[in-house]
């Protein structure tokens, strides 16, 4: 019925002509994200050869690991239609409850942190599954709510300051033999579950279903609320341990160290060809988003150009790939 | 006859969408004073040809000539300035505006569309009315009235009865009737053959998006339109009718599939009792509004009733959510396509989609037995499998088919069919209720509410009729024929009748 | 076929209620129709009432205070009200505001007044271009628009970080007068007047116009809209020209309560403005609403921090009491919509 609203303005653009490339593109989109990245990776060494080294590739995979997590739970979360905003504060604060209980020892510190994105995702689940509050507004709500929390907390302590455990500190910056990220040892597991459960479980088929008609689900007599309930909590806790790992890179409990998390988070899904209506798309193409990202991020970085500019590049090159990805898939 | 100058002629016309071929040749030849009837199963190319009449999208190839001279137009605007309007099924009216802020969106005269309103029997509309509190039918009127206030040479009415009671219906027939009577044209889609017959001088059918005939009104056309649109022989077709209603008979000291007693709810639900065995089509008629709607909400367990109690199999039911009806053999097929299905899913993700309703299901997926399951269901209804990645990619009537291989695969006692052969190309109807009576010669239930009640005797043993929430009358197939039933729905029972 | 209980149901069932209506009925209907028209001047009052309580000496000083620290976000919140009505969401505004602002402070400064205004007028038009670029963008790109104004948000705020790297800049007094003063009586702050002006004159006229109609029609039902003759596309961008127009008067506003521009300002003002619009009674789908109901809740979310410092409690709270409040109020709406629903 989308054709019905398109009039003038976007007749006059031109988009991409049919054809039976761009139809099996279409289904196996995969195919180009990797394109894609492959592209970009290529452009870098071409514009500054030798930049592309075994460690420039494990930095990659290292930074995108908890990029890849975090979008791990925006995936779960979009695939039903839903979106949530609150996943970088939730990861913020996650490593921060995790710093300044750090005394008692790193699991105990560890659960701590997981314990906010268990919070907040119940908070999100009683909201969004139960009370039927729109996604938007309500992790608006919560992000808004756990950053303030945050930062009065971070008052009250402010003595004595969060400290990274080691093992954090291994694991957010740390390589196996030099060459594996040791994040990777966390990303990979959560990945292959979260595929998993999205293809062969009844629980990830109903995230589909649900994301394209709730109510022919609720006919069916699924109760909706359920699946939904236990999305949310997932994906506070995704974010939560996301927290974690990025605190182990940059070794400092900061209050707005996830920040800058949250578009990309939304990004590398959008751009992994999970629609934000929800019905389709898939954890896999996530992976490779959260890859363009983090590599479109260190070309920026590379070009050595003003911090705005970059922010600027950065926004509309996402743009242009959305826009490209929003066409592609029709 | 004279040859009167076509107001509207369609030439070869074409269009696709990407690798999907809507409309290959359609032609359509329109004269002043003609009442057009313009019929299609589902996917023939209908709704693209009449989009791209007013004005929606361009044409690929082809011509669409007004009075003779070749137009291209590029927005629905530029058609109603040409003197072509059309009129859908949802009425395009915005829900939270006035009635009076919705003519001045659209550029409508309020005098024009009061009066007109009033040719149509509607008398007091308040125009500042929301229009989501008004009353379906009503918007539909409102929707006419607007379209025939800008006095288009050309009104195109889609589908413009379906769900609509009788006596509005026969409003419409007479207002089209009239607007012939100007030098104006209308060309009038449907599925319902008899208001095709009764009201067009001549019908244009499409198959595969391209024009296979024209025919007059004339006796015996309806079986060479209905031939036309499958591409078969109408002799076939005349036999396959009469061939679809068998009688049965029920024994009546089984125990009741589905038992209602004194069902109450809000205003629209009275006091429904009945009862349906197994074995049995029970039919359910009903005028807008009287009620069947929450009726078969309630049995199907997604409304709360206020007073009485539902038996399935002799055990009182206590209905919470769908899922509970489901696990008592109650299952639904509703109307309205889009609320039952998943339209990016695929066919197979669709028909099991019931089976992932409680916690246990969450885990992994039995895949062999899944496809073995679906399989089965595939293969009984012959449901096109074709173009089949996505569910949206096919037809309607295929769509429908797929609502009732869901229950099949997941099993059911009682099939609750609310309208299933609404909006749906007579090939898939007939499809439809040769399933229906096959269901229930295996043993199950039937409960079918249909708008159309000519449906009634074809595919039905028994038939109740409700008017305001009550069941007013009952009879078997063989009385059930559309007179009586219209009585009966309008609240006569025969008795009243006989007394006067 | 005409006996007497045929026109029964179906032909009474035609018509909602009859033509003429009393007062009464028609009050009640327009409660009914817009609860935030009666609800929010409520609530402003009761929050204005427990401040003086809290601070019985809430002197004219103060209500400057609250009108100039409410005005960048009840502007924010017209910005996003104009975009929510027309079924859209804007998470750029915040970034806008900090483009005019940055733009405003560093032109303005050292200038003559008459040179200030004739620049406000070019941070006004560069405003209405930003949201133009914003709404061509959302609308040719065809990405939903949580995710384009996400990203043109961050455009923005590089923008406006390239115009001033730290905050800085200033204006001429008479300028910063405009937003930062009284008139006429110590109790009646400019940055009242220039809020009360400025929406009148843009959103009264528009809301009367036809463009206006046709925000709430897309927002309500597009597609009805566009078989009612409606330009969706355009209307589109046009909604999001006046958001871009609106933020950038919150931008000046920024100018004229600070004194500086400051381009990490805005940061605050999209979500915060967000906020205001569903406290305000907005409903996010679309179609329904006025702007009374945010710039009051501006107000009202203002208020907390500034009852919070009186009650001597950390003014950080002020965010923790924002967030439970839209999460509070979500929630109870959610519930109430559940409860009636059952019915």
């Amino acid at each position: 019925m989308t054709d019905q609203a398109k009039t003038g303005l976007s007749r006059a653009v031109p988009g991409f002509a049919g054809g039976r490339i761009i139809a099996r593109l279409r289904t196996h989109t995969i195919i180009v994200l990797i394109l894609l990245l492959a592209v970009f990776v290529a452009g870098i060494e071409a514009a500054r050869p030798g930049t592309v080294t075994r460690t420039w590739l494990s930095n990659m995979v290292l930074f995108a690991a908890p990029l890849g997590i975090m979008a791990g739970g925006q995936t779960l979360v979009m695939l039903t239609g839903g979106i949530d905003l609150s996943v970088a504060s939730v990861a913020t604060a996650s490593a921060y409850l995790m710093g300044t209980h750090s005394t008692l020892g790193g699991v105990i510190a560890v659960l701590y942190g997981l314990s906010v994105g268990l919070s907040v995702g119940l908070i999100n689940g009683v909201g969004i599954a139960l009370l039927r509050v729109q996604p938007l507004v309500m992790t608006l709500g919560t992000g808004l709510m756990t950053e303030g929390m945050l930062v009065v907390y971070s008052q009250k302590v402010m003595a004595e300051g969060p400290h990274v455990p080691q093992f954090i500190e291994d694991l957010g910056a740390g390589k196996y033999l030099g060459v594996v990220p040791n994040d990777l040892f966390l990303w990979a597991p959560i990945a292959v579950l979260i595929i998993f459960v999205l293809r062969r479980t009844g629980y990830g088929r109903l995230l589909y279903a649900i994301g394209d008609n709730s109510e022919a689900c609720h006919l069916s007599g699924i109760r909706v609320w359920r699946v939904l309930f236990v999305n949310y909590v997932v994906c506070g806790l995704l974010a939560a341990a996301a927290g974690l790992v990025i605190v182990g890179g940059v070794d400092a409990a900061d209050l707005s160290l996830a920040d800058i998390y949250l578009l990309p988070s939304v990004a590398a899904v959008i751009i992994g060809g999970t629609s934000i209506f929800g019905g389709r798309g898939g954890y896999s193409g996530t992976i490779v988003g959260a890859l363009i990202l983090t590599v479109l991020n260190s070309i920026l970085t590379l070009l050595d150009a003003p911090e705005p500019i970059r922010q600027i590049l950065y926004g509309v090159i996402i743009l242009l790939l959305a826009a490209a990805y929003t066409r592609l898939t029709g | 006859m004279s040859e009167a100058p076509l107001l509207l002629e369609v030439r070869d016309l074409a269009k696709r969408f990407g690798s999907v071929v809507a409309l290959k040749a359609a032609a359509l030849q329109v004269r002043p004073g003609d009442v057009h009837g313009l019929m299609g199963a589902n996917g023939a190319g209908i709704s693209t040809l009449v989009k791209l009449i007013t004005g929606v999208f361009p044409a690929d190839s082809g011509q669409i000539l007004v009075k003779g001279a070749a137009r291209t137009f590029r927005s629905p605007a530029e058609a109603r300035q040409a003197g072509i309007v059309s009129v859908y099924q949802d009425p395009a009216l915005v829900p939270d505006l006035t009635v009076a802020q919705n003519m001045r969106l659209a550029g409508a005269s309020i005098e024009a569309v009061r009066k007109w309103l009033g040719e149509l029997g509607v008398d007091n509309l308040d125009f500042s009315d929301i229009v989501r509190e008004l009353p379906y039918p009503t918007l539909r009127l409102i929707d006419l009235a607007r379209a025939l206030a800008s006095e288009p040479a050309m009104l195109l009415l889609d589908e413009i009865t379906a769900s609509l009671p009788a006596d509005l219906s026969e409003r419409i027939y007479a207002m089209v009737k009239r607007w012939r009577g100007r030098g104006h044209a209308v060309i009038f889609i449907s599925h319902r053959m008899a208001e095709i017959s009764a009201l067009c001088d001549r019908a244009t059918v499409l198959r595969d998006g391209v024009t296979v005939g024209v025919t007059e009104r004339a006796h015996g056309s309806e079986d060479r339109i209905v031939a036309l649109m499958l591409g078969a022989d109408p002799a076939t077709v005349a036999a396959a009718v009469s061939s679809t209603v068998t009688s049965h008979r029920v024994p009546r000291d089984a125990e009741p599939a589905l038992e209602v007693r004194g069902l109450r709810r809000g205003p629209l639900l009275n006091d429904v009792s009945f009862k349906l065995y197994p074995g049995e089509v029970l039919g359910v008629a009903a005028l807008e509004g009287q009620g069947q709607e929450e009726l078969f909400d309630c049995i199907a367990g997604s409304r709360r009733y206020d007073e009485g109690a539902i038996f399935a199999r002799g055990r009182e039911l206590k209905l919470r959510h769908p899922a509970d009806a489901i696990r008592a053999g109650l299952v639904l097929v509703p109307a309205n396509r889009l609320l039952a299905l998943l339209q990016q899913r695929s066919i197979r993700e669709n028909i099991s989609l019931p089976a992932f309703g409680g916690l246990r299901d969450w885990g992994l997926i039995g895949v062999r037995k899944e496809r073995a399951r679906v399989a089965s269901a595939v293969a009984r209804l012959q449901i096109d499998t074709r173009a089949s990645s996505e569910l949206r990619q096919l037809s309607g009537g295929n769509q429908q088919k797929v609502v009732i291989a869901r229950w099949l695969a997941s099993g059911f006692n009682t099939l609750l069919c609310f309208d299933p052969t609404r909006g749906i190309d007579i090939g898939t109807k007939r499809q439809i209720y040769a399933l229906v009576r096959e269901l229930a010669a295996a043993g199950s239930a039937v409960l079918l509410f249909t708008s159309e009640l000519p449906e009634i005797a074809l595919a039905c043993d028994r038939a109740i009729v409700l008017f305001g929430g009550r069941v007013v009358a009952e009879m078997p197939a063989a009385d059930a024929d559309e007179a009586s039933l219209l009585r009966a729905a309008h609240g006569l029972a025969p008795q009243l009748l006989a007394a006067s | 076929m005409n006996a007497p209980a045929e026109s029964g149901s179906a032909a009474m069932s035609l018509a909602a209620a009859p033509s003429s209506k009393s007062w009464g009925a028609q009050f009640r209907r327009a409660m009914r129709r817009h609860p935030s028209l009666f609800g929010m001047p409520a609530l402003l009052i009761a929050s204005l009432a427990l401040t003086v309580l809290i601070h019985p000496q809430f002197s004219d000083f103060d209500l400057q205070s609250l009108a100039m620290g409410a005005l960048p976000l009840a502007f924010a919140a017209a910005a996003q009200t104009v975009v929510v009505i027309s079924g859209g969401i804007d998470l750029s505004i915040g970034s806008a505001m900090a483009v005019a602002n940055v733009l405003a402070a560093s032109m303005m400064e050292g200038r003559g007044f008459g040179e200030s205004l004739a620049l406000a007028v070019l941070v006004l038009t560069i405003g209405a271009a930003i949201g133009a670029v914003n709404g061509l963008l959302v609308v040719l790109s065809r990405v939903p628009d949580v995710i384009a104004t996400l990203t043109t948000g961050s455009i923005w705020g590089g923008v406006a970080l390239l115009i001033l790297e730290k905050p800085g800049g200033g204006a001429p007094q008479e300028f910063l007068n405009l937003g930062a003063g009284t008139l006429f009586t110590t109790w009646l702050p400019t940055a009242l007047i220039l809020l009360a002006v400025s929406v009148s004159a843009i959103w009264l006229p528009l809301r009367r116009s036809k463009l206006g109609l046709q925000f709430y029609a897309i927002g309500s039902d597009r597609i009805a809209a566009f078989r009612s003759g409606v330009n969706v596309e355009r209307t589109r961008v046009a909604a999001y020209i006046f958001s871009g127009l609106f933020s950038a008067i919150g931008g000046l506003g920024l100018t004229m309560t600070t004194g500086i521009g400051a381009p990490l300002a805005g940061v605050y003002y999209t979500l915060s403005g967000l906020a205001a619009v569903v406290v305000g009674g907005v409903s996010l789908a679309g179609g329904r609403g006025g702007m009374v109901g945010p710039i009051l809740a501006a107000f009202v979310l203002t208020l907390i921090p500034t009852d919070l410092i009186f009650l001597n409690i950390d003014p950080n709270f002020g965010q923790v009491i924002q967030g439970v409040l839209i999460v509070a109020i979500v929630m109870i709406g959610g519930f109430v919509t559940l409860a009636r629903a059952q019915k």
